[in-house]
């Protein structure tokens, strides 16, 4: 039963980690918003699932990529992968405001309660996918191969594929930037000064509904880049892609202490690699039930998940 | 610069806390208003702000109405607020809590240095603090820090919501004293207070707010003798 995990330990890492650093981009979305909104962004996963259709148009429709047999020239794959990421962030970034603009704003004008904005979020996000499905005829689509999944190098017997080299990378930066970005700047420092006292900010001289575009446009940013890294390695998309990856994003951020983005780093990254881990030593089909189970322990046994203090005492 | 309140009315709910208060500021001021819990202090205060809607009633700012106007432009216009509770952000250091205290003027990086140094100056205490969060400060500290964000916009007019709340008796001396301070340097100050004995002895003119409305107005050192507000605030009752 634990023969596979032994075997292939590292190669099974590796594949973790890229797909945690999938669900740590995409609950940096659910996270944010939550720390500025205290709302859990339900359309979250239809902002991905924008992005990752973005991906195919460019590839496919903009830059002809359709052969799909081989994997592109260099000069071309880069180019690829470059506007692929950038269209797919700018897509997901803006689609993220627009539920904001649509879907939250004047509930929060208004002053509505929390389950009136819960509501919408449900509502807005069956609208996006829904659409999806009706241009889509509820049909996968398919991503034509732009990188061929063959080995770069092998260490301790796991081969560090392309795709899972470049997921990783990629998103480790764009954490970093991230990270960095809210530390230091001067958005950055009104974001967490929003997530921290909401009328403090204001009168400091915040404009929140700045600050709240803002957070959205940057989740979005992020859970776009997710979707590229997914398309890249997955090669496919549906309408409901959304569902299943950000039920499993928004676990992470759970798990981490949502709120936080550090949290939702630590989150992502060992949700991947239990996924990955908990599917060769039971079987794919008990993967969700897995991740699952141990969000239910982490809940039961740290309810403000794994850095949930920390979270505690930036609000307190 | 003069701060005058007319016959504001404020409402939470159907609930009118606030029931048709006039209030003076003048130039260069201490003015106190003192009241019981729930007299509708803080939100007078909020209110002036900007944090809460005002129902009707002018708050007019060097002559203009700015009632309309939302709560983060109005410390562009020289009001800011320490606010009830400190409202510091506890995740952040003290320095970087100073500096969202600018976080809206346009020459803040010209002068951040030369308001760091004032506010160092007048609260010591914050530059040994200086990277620490402001989140393991004590009571006291956060209370320096609160009115020293205020500060580094560069206010005309301060507004300080219960400042020795939760202190000690030095600490509230102490506070005090550096209000009288940063008075004299030019801010006009108005001053919520449930620590009246401290506030009148600091002011120069005081409003007595009872259930949302003014019951008195007068010289700070009068309301001090006052046979009755000795007795419903400074807890001495007439000797």
């Amino acid at each position: 039963m634990f023969s596979t995990l032994i075997d292939q330990f590292w190669s099974l890492t590796l594949s973790g980690i890229a797909l945690g650093f999938i669900y740590v981009l995409i609950s940096l979305g659910y996270t944010m918003v939550y720390g500025v909104l205290r709302m859990i962004n339900f359309a979250n996963s239809e902002i991905f699932m924008f992005g990752t259709f973005a991906t195919i148009v460019i590839s496919r429709d903009f830059l002809g990529n359709v052969d799909g047999t081989k994997s592109l020239p260099l000069p071309k794959l880069i180019l690829t992968i470059t506007l692929c990421l950038l269209g797919s962030m700018l897509v997901s970034g803006l689609v993220a405001v627009f539920v904001e603009l649509v879907a939250y704003r004047r509930l929060r004008a208004r002053g509505t309660n929390k389950l009136a904005t819960l509501i919408s979020a449900i509502g807005i996000s069956i609208v996006l996918s829904e659409f999806m499905r009706i241009i889509t005829n509820s049909r996968p689509t398919l991503n034509p191969r732009v990188l061929e999944k063959k080995s770069l190098f092998e260490i301790a017997g796991a081969s560090f594929r392309m795709d899972t080299v470049l997921t990783i990378i990629f998103a480790a930066v764009l954490f970093v930037v991230l990270d960095r970005f809210v530390k230091f700047s001067r958005l950055g420092r009104a974001i967490r000064a929003v997530s921290m006292n909401e009328d403090a900010s204001k009168l400091m001289g915040v404009d929140l509904n700045k600050v709240i575009s803002a957070t959205f446009l940057i989740g979005g940013l992020m859970s776009g880049a997710a979707a590229f890294f997914y398309t890249l390695t997955y090669e496919n998309t549906k309408f409901n892609v959304g569902f299943t990856l950000g039920l499993a994003a928004f676990t992470a951020a759970v798990i981490g202490g949502i709120g936080n983005i550090r949290g939702a780093f630590f989150g992502g990254l060992s949700l991947g690699l239990v996924e990955v881990y908990a599917s060769s030593i039971l079987g794919t089909e008990w993967k969700s039930v897995t991740v699952f189970i141990i969000l239910v322990l982490v809940l039961v046994l740290k309810p403000n998940g794994i850095f949930g203090e920390a979270v505690q005492q930036t609000r307190a | 610069m003069r701060l005058e309140i007319k016959d504001l009315r404020v409402h939470y709910g159907k609930i009118e806390a606030i029931k048709g208060v006039s209030v003076v500021v003048n130039q260069g001021e201490i003015v106190t208003l003192i009241g019981a819990n729930g007299a509708g202090k803080t939100t007078m205060l909020k209110t002036i702000s900007g944090l809460r809607p005002v129902t009707s009633g002018q708050i007019l700012f060097d002559g203009e109405d700015i009632s309309k106007v939302p709560a983060h432009k109005r410390v562009d216009l020289g009001l800011s607020q320490a606010p009830e509770g400190r409202g510091i952000f506890p995740g952040m250091t003290v320095l970087e809590n100073l500096e969202m205290g600018k976080y809206n003027r346009k020459n803040r990086r010209a002068e951040m240095h030369e308001d760091l140094e004032m506010v160092y100056h007048l609260f010591p205490r914050l530059k040994e603090r200086t990277s620490q969060s402001g989140g393991t400060l004590s009571g006291g500290e956060q209370q320096m820090l609160s009115i020293g964000r205020a500060l580094m916009a560069r206010p005309k007019v301060l507004l300080l919501d219960e400042p020795s709340m939760g202190l000690a008796p030095q600490m509230i001396a102490n506070i005090f004293r550096i209000i009288t301070e940063i008075n004299k340097q030019g801010v006009t100050i108005l001053l919520v207070e449930q620590n009246a004995q401290q506030a009148l002895q600091r002011a120069h003119r005081a409003y007595v707010l009872e259930i949302g409305k003014v019951v008195k107005e007068a010289k700070a050192s009068d309301l001090l003798n006052d046979p009755a507000v000795r007795a419903a605030y400074l807890g001495t009752g007439a000797h």
